[in-house]
């Protein structure tokens, strides 16, 4: 694993007063597949934190696991305070899941979800009535509260999904890809009303394939893949970890996409990227001087190149980078 | 675009924890919305008994007790019984739909008593049967169905039809919780139950049957069930009769409560 945490010490190295998750090498199998292998993770309270990872990574096992919807095979973890395997009550009573599938009854109306919910925590009926109203005028859903919910758009649930986690306020809310599904303008308010969230103190953990979305909400971000953590830290740190930049180049003839790719992984020692539609290639460069050696190399083989750049990394190609790169199929979500 | 308003998202800390009775209660209370908001799924519900009650009444009944009068006598007590059993396979396609929502990890993940889902499954259940044998007894009074026993063999007979029902219930929750497909569940459900419900006392007494079939018919649960709501809508119930009806049902509940809660609290 590549070791960034090193690089930033976090408030709550000094104790773990602070933490809101604290997992030590939790294990989850399913048959002969082990789809949590091992993870660490540290939350600190109040923060938006984010697990990247391709689908079938184990963020959702992961993430289940802490919110005692699935048993760990090995290992243990807290939940503000709370031992998983000896009070899972406990962690219930201060944590709250909205899952990947919505998890409301479709044949009632939003504010009927919400009463429901406000009821089974202990709220009186009157009590429970006025806490959905609150809920669904905060997530802006006032104007559908009698619809069914089966006549929500997808962003319309996925806010009422989140409002429903929120009747009786979370030490630690779980979003397992809180925006998969949404058009732009639907993520962007899903968004907004989780940063508002974290102002107000609760700690978001959120599972994510979308970079761009761990990159702009997360203060931290664990990357997770095949079960592993394979690297943690912030936007900022996981970029400089994987080196000074990447080196884009784009061939005149295709034909010598491989030869290039193998010259290129000699040159610099790090996995090559091709992109899928046409003959561009992208490597992790540790120096300018290596990506210019690398270039030298191509020009001395006869491969012609049509255009290069250096750039700074992605986080996307921080993902490749560190995944063991591109051209992996994607597999089925666990 | 509104902002949320800060106040909204302060900080709301839970109130004293509820019972299990007020955690029940609120279960049963959304198996009653579904009856306002999806009156259809008494359609389901009402129609292949009413459907089985005409049919047979109208069809066979001549044949196969001399009148349809004589038939819908004899018929009737049994179909109540057929009625509350498909019903049940309804219920377990609704758990099994809820499940694939992600509804119930969502139920899993709040500190509440575990088995209340299964209390509010069971209270609309339970609506279910009392809605179910109120039509079906309508119409079997309309056609001319007298019970010698009266009004309290009819209510004795439907509280011994509930108990039937909770116990058969167990089956599909058990069901409803391991298989992920509503259809299959339906499909699985009345595979197992249509032998079940024919290889009994329901419509035939099983004297023309052969041996080895009749011996099935008389031990066949549904069978015992059948003879004890007979009895006790016609005042000639013994309590023999209604212990090995209640047999099934108890016993059904002592095994399955246990299994279905086991499931549902795996992963």
């Amino acid at each position: 694993m590549l070791d960034i945490t090193h690089e930033t010490p976090l408030p709550h190295e000094a104790g773990d007063a602070a933490l809101a998750i604290r997992a030590r090498g939790l294990v989850r199998r399913f048959g002969n597949l082990t789809a949590v292998d091992g993870i660490d993770l540290d939350v600190p309270q109040g923060m938006i934190f984010a697990i990247l990872g391709p689908n079938g990574a184990g963020k959702t096992t992961l993430m289940r696991m802490l919110a005692t919807l699935t048993r760990p095979d090995d290992g243990s973890a807290e939940v503000m305070g709370h031992d998983l395997r000896t009070a899972p009550d406990a962690v219930r009573e201060v944590i709250a899941m909205t899952g990947q599938f919505a998890s409301l009854d479709e044949d009632l109306t939003g504010r009927e979800n919400l009463v429901f919910l406000a009821r089974l925590w202990g709220f009186g009926t009157r009590a429970a009535r006025r806490r959905a109203d609150d809920l669904l005028s905060a997530f802006e859903l006032a104007d559908a509260r009698h619809r069914q919910v089966k006549d929500y758009s997808g962003g319309m649930r996925r806010r009422l999904d989140i409002a429903a986690s929120l009747v009786v306020t979370p030490g630690v809310l779980f979003l397992d890809e809180p925006t998969t599904g949404l058009d732009p303008t639907a993520r962007l308010r899903v968004w907004r009303m989780i940063r508002q969230l974290a102002q107000s103190g609760v700690t978001v953990l959120l599972t994510t394939q979308y970079l761009e979305e761990a990159d702009q909400l997360a203060q931290r971000i664990a990357v997770i893949d095949h079960g592993r953590k394979i690297a943690e830290g912030t936007s900022r740190e996981l970029k400089a970890a994987t080196g000074s930049g990447f080196l884009h180049v784009a061939l005149t003839d295709p034909a010598g996409l491989d030869r290039a790719a193998a010259l290129l992984a000699e040159h610099l020692g790090a996995p090559v990227q091709r992109s899928p539609e046409g003959a561009r290639l992208s490597v992790m460069a540790q120096t300018p001087e290596a990506a210019n050696a690398a270039l030298a190399a191509l020009l001395a083989a006869g491969i012609a190149l049509e255009d290069f750049a250096m750039g700074v990394p992605s986080l996307e190609e921080v993902f490749f980078a560190l995944t063991g790169g591109a051209g992996r199929p994607p597999e089925e979500a666990a | 675009m509104t902002e949320i308003t800060p106040a909204t998202l302060q900080h709301t800390s839970r109130p004293p924890r509820p019972s299990a009775l007020s955690n029940a209660l609120t279960f049963g209370w959304r198996a009653m919305l579904k009856f306002r908001h999806v009156p259809e799924q008494l359609f389901d519900l009402v129609m292949t008994p009413i459907m089985f009650t005409l049919l047979f009444t109208f069809v066979f009944g001549g044949a196969l007790a001399g009148s349809t009068r004589d038939y819908l006598q004899f018929f009737l007590p049994g179909i109540l019984v057929q009625t509350v059993a498909f019903n049940a396979v309804y219920s377990g396609m609704g758990l099994s739909t809820d499940l694939g929502k992600g509804l119930f990890d969502r139920f899993r993940s709040l500190p509440i008593w575990p088995l209340a889902p299964f209390a509010g499954l069971i209270v609309g259940d339970l609506l279910r049967h009392l809605i179910a044998s109120a039509i079906i007894l309508g119409i079997g009074l309309g056609l001319g169905y007298r019970p010698e026993a009266g009004l309290p063999g009819i209510a004795a007979a439907v509280l011994l039809l509930l108990v039937i029902g909770f116990g058969i219930g167990w089956v599909f929750i058990v069901l409803g919780l391991m298989i992920r497909t509503p259809s299959t569940v339906m499909t699985l459900g009345f595979t197992v139950l249509f032998p079940v419900v024919f290889a009994s006392n329901i419509m035939v007494q099983p004297e023309t049957m052969p041996d080895w079939l009749r011996a099935f018919v008389e031990v066949n649960p549904i069978s015992l069930m059948t003879t004890a709501m007979r009895g006790l809508m016609a005042d000639t119930a013994t309590v023999s009769q209604i212990g090995l009806a209640l047999l099934g049902p108890i016993l059904l509940t002592a095994a399955l409560a246990p299994v279905s809660l086991w499931l549902y609290r795996r992963n």
